[in-house]
């Protein structure tokens, strides 16, 4: 068993709401297993139940049923606090609208996350995010505003402040949904490289065929169910 | 994350709306300055009657004839006609913390100069009196004891009298007229200012006590005697002493009641410290009322705020932000605003007790202590008033935030 190399690991998740009376099966029995450097695309229609799973993998949610360990962490029986230190050690976010702090400049969205890491100078947050932001290309803009910055720009920002604490997993929602496209393929191109070059493992969540395309596995989700799974 | 990072985050946040973190933090001014430039008032009234009691003497003590019993009927107090300038003699002599005595008799009368004359009051005293007193006699010179021994017929004038009779002629050794009689003008006293607006302190003019009895009132007996202390401190120990001595002198049984009493002016200066401390607390009070809705004021633009900025508290819970994290940063807004509120309030509380003082003449002392109530209180009011605002942040779902449009 090669273990170690799997970072994700999801045994029969289901993720239930309360509303009302009655009871809403968001995502049903999913199980499954991520290793590490690869590129996967959760796939399907609105109302399938890749938000919720997203959610989940992103340790924002927690699934009620099953398993979910990351890093060989159980983390679906963690706090509200463990799980934000979870999010903050181990998992980057880079979501469909940017998600940047207004009027801030791009260093500090990127510092943002180190902010709330425990025991780090603010000399050494300030070298990683500059570092950061010279792996998305970003030289020489660090000190725009967000809103002196183009869409694409704003986006490597993101990406840039969910590379900066080397998570063990980059959480793209639908990245290139509010681009044009040929913003849209430079993004793409940025995660292709960062999964090749840097072995990040990567998930992205789209509805887009071409952005699921450069994915090595993609999962088809169905009303909370995995309903197919393909491989390049 | 530290207090520093959060304080910085804080000031950031606070400086994007500067015109809505000024007019919140208006309310704390003004509720701070108002605390320091009330109590400031307050205490200014304090000093000032203990300053005027100080002038008096504050080791000033008085012994009055008691009231008359005849078949159950009490006379006035001073209605006994026993009280003599022997009494004071043996007071000074046997009582030994007491340092200087003087007889005083009281009288009215018209005084005449030329063709100005003028009622006023004439207070027979003696020649140790402005020791007492505190007196200053800005010129000539006060009678001594020759003049006492001889009932001399001669004078010291009291400012007001002054004025009114020489205006700006030099008074010493003209001759004045008191009740017809001609008085040898020796000195002018310093003026006191009025004490309370009942009577003016300056309007009268000392005579020799012997003068008053024998001369222009024909009585033996004295209506009290001013007494002080050798100290402060010592006036207790000097009342006691009198009381002693007085009640050997007048014969009194052990159990029976004094023909004479003995009060100090400490005890009447408390009394006025007291009313002025009473009203310190009540105007500090309607303005701590202030620094209240002052709070309410940063509680109310808190939820504001938190409500404007709940895609950020989602992005940053996001990044790994825990609830205390959040919390933390709100309060700290709502602390930073209260703090710089009760510092700018402070620089005007002071600055308002100083112009009082200034243009509208008001005695005002800004003490220590009612800035320090006041700052501590405008942080408490930041906590205490920030602590909902910054709950209800913490508490967000971050999902629910990140989605929040």
């Amino acid at each position: 068993m090669s273990t170690d190399n799997v970072i994700i690991r999801l045994e029969n998740v289901g993720r239930t709401y309360d509303v009302g009376e009655t009871q809403v099966h968001a995502l049903r029995e999913v199980s499954n297993s991520i290793k590490r450097g690869e590129m996967l695309a959760i796939m399907g229609p609105s109302g399938s139940g890749k938000s919720t799973l997203m959610n989940i993998l992103g340790c924002l949610d927690k699934p009620t049923a099953g398993r979910y360990s990351l890093e060989g962490v159980e983390v679906s029986t963690l706090q509200k606090n463990e799980l934000a230190r979870v999010r903050n050690g181990h998992i980057g976010f880079v979501f469909q609208s940017f998600n940047l702090l207004a009027r801030t400049t791009a260093l500090e969205n990127t510092e943002l996350p180190l902010l709330y890491a425990p025991h780090l100078s603010s000399s050494v947050a300030r070298e990683k995010a500059l570092q950061a932001l010279s792996q998305v290309g970003l030289e020489g803009r660090e000190h725009h505003k967000t809103n002196q910055l183009s869409g694409g720009e704003q986006q490597r920002v993101a990406i840039a402040r969910s590379l900066v604490n080397n998570p063990s997993l980059l959480l793209a929602d639908e990245p290139t949904g509010n681009l044009d496209s040929r913003t849209g393929e430079e993004i793409i191109k940025i995660f292709i490289r960062l999964n090749r070059e840097k072995n990040i493992t990567i998930i992205l969540v789209t509805h887009d065929p071409d952005v699921a395309a450069i994915a090595g596995r993609r999962i088809h989700l169905k009303d909370g169910r995995v309903v197919r799974e393909e491989r390049k | 994350m530290n207090i520093w990072r959060t304080s910085k985050i804080s000031l950031r946040a606070l400086s994007r709306n500067k015109m809505r973190s000024f007019l919140t933090a208006l309310g704390i001014i003004i509720g701070v300055a108002a605390v320091i430039a009330m109590i400031s008032i307050g205490n200014g009234a304090r000093s000032a009657v203990e300053e005027r009691f100080n002038a008096m003497g504050s080791n000033l003590l008085f012994v009055r004839a008691g009231s008359r019993e005849f078949r159950g009927v009490h006379s006035g107090s001073g209605s006994f006609t026993n009280l003599k300038a022997e009494d004071a003699q043996a007071i000074l002599e046997q009582c030994d913390a007491v340092k200087y005595v003087s007889p005083s008799v009281s009288s009215r009368g018209q005084v005449v100069y030329g063709n100005k004359n003028w009622n006023t009051s004439i207070q027979g005293v003696g020649e140790s009196y402005p020791m007492i007193r505190n007196w200053e006699v800005t010129e000539g010179v006060f009678f001594d004891e020759s003049h006492v021994r001889s009932a001399a017929k001669v004078c010291v004038l009291g400012s007001a009298v002054k004025t009114n009779l020489f205006e700006l002629e030099d008074p010493i050794g003209q001759v004045i007229r008191v009740d017809k009689m001609p008085f040898r003008v020796l000195g002018v006293l310093k003026s006191m200012g009025e004490s309370g607006g009942f009577f003016n302190r300056d309007d009268m003019i000392a005579v020799p006590y012997t003068t008053v009895q024998k001369r222009l009132r024909g009585i033996d007996y004295i209506n009290s005697i001013d007494v002080s202390a050798v100290s402060a401190d010592k006036t207790t120990e000097a009342q006691r002493q009198i009381e002693e001595v007085m009640r050997v002198r007048h014969r009194i049984a052990p159990g029976a009641a004094d023909d004479f009493s003995v009060g100090n002016m400490a005890d009447i200066s408390q009394g006025a410290q007291e009313a002025t401390g009473i009203l310190t607390n009540l105007l500090g009070g309607i303005a701590l009322v202030s620094l209240i809705v002052g709070g309410i004021g940063i509680m109310n633009i808190m939820l504001v705020s938190v409500t404007e900025r709940i895609r950020e508290i989602g992005i940053r819970m996001s990044v790994g932000a825990r609830e205390k994290d959040i919390l933390l940063q709100f309060l700290t807004e709502a602390v930073t605003l209260s703090v710089m509120g009760g510092l700018i309030g402070i620089a005007l509380g002071v600055g308002a007790s100083r112009l009082l003082s200034k243009v509208g003449g008001w005695t005002t002392l800004v003490s220590p202590g009612s800035v320090l109530l006041a700052f501590v209180f405008a942080a408490s009011v930041g906590i205490v008033f920030g602590f909902y605002p910054a709950r209800k942040a913490s508490k967000l779902d971050p999902i629910e935030a990140l989605r929040y449009e």
